[in-house]
């Protein structure tokens, strides 16, 4: 039978060839788009030469499949192109190749670091107040508490994210200014004046993610009570808490891991709209504002680094799951 | 900083009580079972849940609360209203509906109450033709000389009832007129009218709760968003359950080839996130749908459905493969059944129960794609009246909070509507599920 190292390289290659299929798709769809952006830059107005000079200078006059290697070349290595609303048109006029074009690339930068600040800041939150709250949920289920955490993660998780961004919006940074409620973050900040004005959106996605870890939490640990070793430590006398935190919590640990990581992919997803209720500069914000301009190639670039992320936090759970599963470590 | 030295101070202050509680209750029951066997956790909670009762009372007795005092009442008023259904249910109807009441906790029927009354605001937000009536009944006849075929006499008079009842509110809502009260594109003179219909400070009476930046009543805008939102919503989930269902039940017949090519792409399809693969062809529909003069909010209702069907897919596959091998699957395929009867008289009728559960999950989820969506301004367009929209373009007020609270609420209402009708569908869902699966714990 094949080793877990055998298993975890299968499952990357996967993940690896996920990934260039998914860029294919992306590439599809992008040209799917009628005319070209020679075209649509243009207007009305164009005359072929200067459609033609700016179809050269961006490429657009090769095959799709050239395209679309140099595209994924560039990747690779980190050149995700140019982006077309910083475009200086007036330097098409000479010879130069795309020289007044502003790149992806340093446009995307700073905003990535943004975001994973971000996420980084909400997992701090969410991560460790899921757990407690599913664990305490575990050991007193069936009680008031487990009820109103039950309804309360509920009504959260199905709330809209802008709902539930308004809403801390007007209890802790109108009704009661204690938090800024607008996230404009810049260079040169104080990492305390970043982490305030990151805690609102942070508070936002740790309410929409937290719903599933702890629900995930306390069901993974009730499912573990039946179980005889847990029987035979309430029987030696071991009080409830002891019972779930030293024997049912390790055992569990697998789907938690499992839940936690795939809730980081979604938080993913959620960030776009958190990003644009707060105005946070990440690059959530960066692709809603490219889609409304349509700058196809930051739009790329964004849905590229989007399911990249995505996949590569789903790969990370498989993987983790595999390696906190003795049944899968050592296969008969 | 006093805030947070307050709340630390409260928080020391449970915890010598809970211990104190649980010393008193000791000594003064002559130790109890009941207090002897009390962790401290537990006499923590009952104290902290105490102090939570109590500052949420003095909460609600502040000057200033006012959005605090709209949740408490809110939240009392559905619970009240929510309680008084249930009790509905348990005396009227018929003996397995009765029953059905019975078992149900207050969430679940607090989820139906709600799902009706959205339902409601939705169909009969407009005028209603005549012709639409009449066509109904016909329908409505059609149905009940079906069921008097096919089904049983209980069943037929749960049918009869049904239709009776739909067709009493049809003639009812005809005549009382449409809900909404004025028109979702109407526009008037007055624009920024303060919502509460009071002159004095800048209300007007016939708009209770104002007028917008362009002047559109909001009342009715919020009433018509349950139409187009809900009804939108509604339609893309059926469509995504149509393609995924049709798809993943063939897949899960045919095997082979088919399988394995629905299945890989479905997989590649699954890999990008959802909303972003929804923005990334919302982009290239918004550049198609002006060409080819088809509203944007149609090529929505299609890629969303696509979207969200493959997640469909998954499932309508997992269940077929497990119903496919059953053996009366193969006495139908010996008996020289087709495709079609296996499909829809053999494994449809098995995996309803799945599928209805997904139904209301994968309905939510659509629905809150498409708020974001709108939200965004991406989604269902203008003059559609639609919630999403609404919260983008009132978000502003919330900014006057302070001294009116009247006007900040009106953004809130819209994005609360949209959490409420979520809210209620999970609520039902859950209660589905956990009634199917038998889980009592």
């Amino acid at each position: 039978m094949k080793s877990v190292g055998g298993i975890i390289l299968q499952r990357l290659a996967l993940g690896l060839l996920t990934l260039f299929v998914v860029s294919i798709v992306i590439f599809v769809a992008v040209n799917l788009l009628p005319g070209d952006f020679a075209e649509a830059i243009l207007g009305q107005g164009a005359t072929p030469e200067a459609v033609a000079s700016i179809r050269r200078d961006l490429g657009l006059d090769q095959s799709p499949i050239t395209r679309y290697f140099q595209w994924l070349g560039g990747a690779v290595t980190g050149d995700l192109g140019n982006s077309f609303a910083q475009a200086n048109f007036a330097s098409f006029a000479g010879t130069e190749t795309g020289s007044g074009l502003g790149s992806v690339a340093t446009q995307i930068a700073p905003r990535f670091a943004n975001t994973m600040f971000l996420a980084m800041v909400t997992a701090a939150i969410a991560v460790p107040i899921s757990l407690i709250l599913g664990v305490l949920a575990a050991l007193y289920r069936n009680s008031a508490f487990d009820r109103a955490t039950n309804i309360f993660t509920l009504s959260s998780i199905s709330s809209p994210e802008f709902f539930l961004a308004y809403i801390l919006i007007l209890f802790l940074a109108v009704l009661n200014p204690i938090l800024p409620s607008l996230s404009n973050i810049f260079d040169g900040m104080s990492f305390s004046e970043r982490l305030e004005r990151t805690v609102l959106p942070a508070l936002t996605l740790t309410l929409i993610v937290m719903a599933h870890m702890m629900r995930m939490t306390r069901a993974a640990i009730i499912n573990l009570l039946a179980s005889p070793y847990i029987e035979m430590a309430r029987l030696k006398g071991i009080g409830p808490m002891r019972v779930i935190v030293r024997h049912a919590l390790p055992n569990a640990l697998a789907p938690i891991i499992n839940v936690v990581a795939l809730n980081l992919a979604y938080l993913i997803t959620g960030v776009v709209v958190v990003e644009v209720v707060f105005v946070y500069p990440g690059i959530g914000q960066l692709f809603v504002d490219s889609v409304k301009i349509r700058d196809i190639p930051v739009v790329q670039a964004c849905c590229l680094i989007f399911a990249a992320a995505y996949i590569l936090l789903n790969l990370t759970a498989d993987i983790l799951s595999i390696l906190s599963n003795p049944r899968l470590r050592h296969p008969k | 900083m006093t805030t947070w030295q307050f709340l630390l101070l409260a928080l020391v202050a449970i915890a010598a009580l809970g211990w104190v509680f649980r010393a008193v209750g000791q000594s003064v029951t002559g130790n109890a079972p009941f207090y002897r066997d009390m962790p401290y956790g537990v006499a923590f909670g009952y104290v902290l849940a105490v102090a939570a009762i109590l500052g949420s009372v003095w909460l609600y007795l502040q000057e200033g609360a006012v959005f605090f005092r709209w949740a408490v009442q809110g939240l009392i008023g559905f619970s009240v209203a929510a309680y008084l259904f249930r009790l509905l249910g348990q005396s009227v109807g018929p003996e397995a509906m009765r029953k059905l009441f019975r078992q149900m906790p207050l969430t679940a029927s607090f989820g139906i109450l709600v799902i009706i009354i959205y339902a409601i605001l939705s169909i009969f937000a407009g005028p209603i033709s005549p012709l639409f009536i009449a066509g109904l009944g016909i329908a409505a006849v059609v149905l009940v000389e079906i069921s008097r075929r096919s089904s049983t006499t209980e069943g037929h008079q749960v049918v009869v009832m049904i239709a009776l009842l739909t067709m009493a509110l049809f003639i009812i809502m005809f005549f009382v007129g449409p809900l909404a009260p004025h028109g979702q594109e109407e526009v008037f003179p007055r624009a920024n009218i303060v919502p509460g219909g009071d002159v004095a400070l800048g209300g007007d009476p016939e708009f209770p709760l104002g007028t917008d930046q362009i002047g559109r009543d909001i009342l009715s805008r919020l009433i018509y968003g349950a139409q187009n939102t809900v009804g939108i919503a509604f339609a893309t989930t059926c469509l995504a359950f149509f393609l995924g269902g049709t798809f993943g039940f063939l897949a899960a017949t045919l095997g082979g080839w088919l399988d394995q090519i629905l299945s890989r792409s479905v997989d590649v399809l699954m890999a990008i996130p959802a909303l972003i693969f929804a923005l990334l062809l919302m982009t290239i529909a918004s550049v198609w749908a002006p060409r080819l003069g088809i509203p944007l909010t149609f090529f929505m209702v299609i890629i969303i459905a696509v979207i969200d069907s493959t997640r469909v897919f998954r499932l309508a596959r997992a269940v077929g493969t497990q119903i496919v091998v059953m053996d009366y699957i193969e006495a139908a395929k010996l008996r020289g059944e087709g495709l079609p009867y296996l499909i829809f008289r053999e494994i449809l009728p098995n995996a309803t129960a799945p599928l209805l559960a997904e139904f209301g999950l994968r309905f939510c989820f659509v629905f809150l794609t498409i708020a974001s969506l709108s939200f965004l301004g991406l989604g269902i367009q203008p003059p559609l009246a639609d919630w999403g929209t609404m919260v983008k373009d009132l978000s502003q007020f919330i900014n006057f909070a302070q001294f009116a609270p009247n006007i900040a609420a009106a953004p809130l209402l819209a994005a609360g509507a949209i959490a409420l009708l979520t809210v209620a569908v999970n609520f039902v869902v859950d209660w589905m599920l956990h009634r199917t699966s038998g889980l009592k714990e």
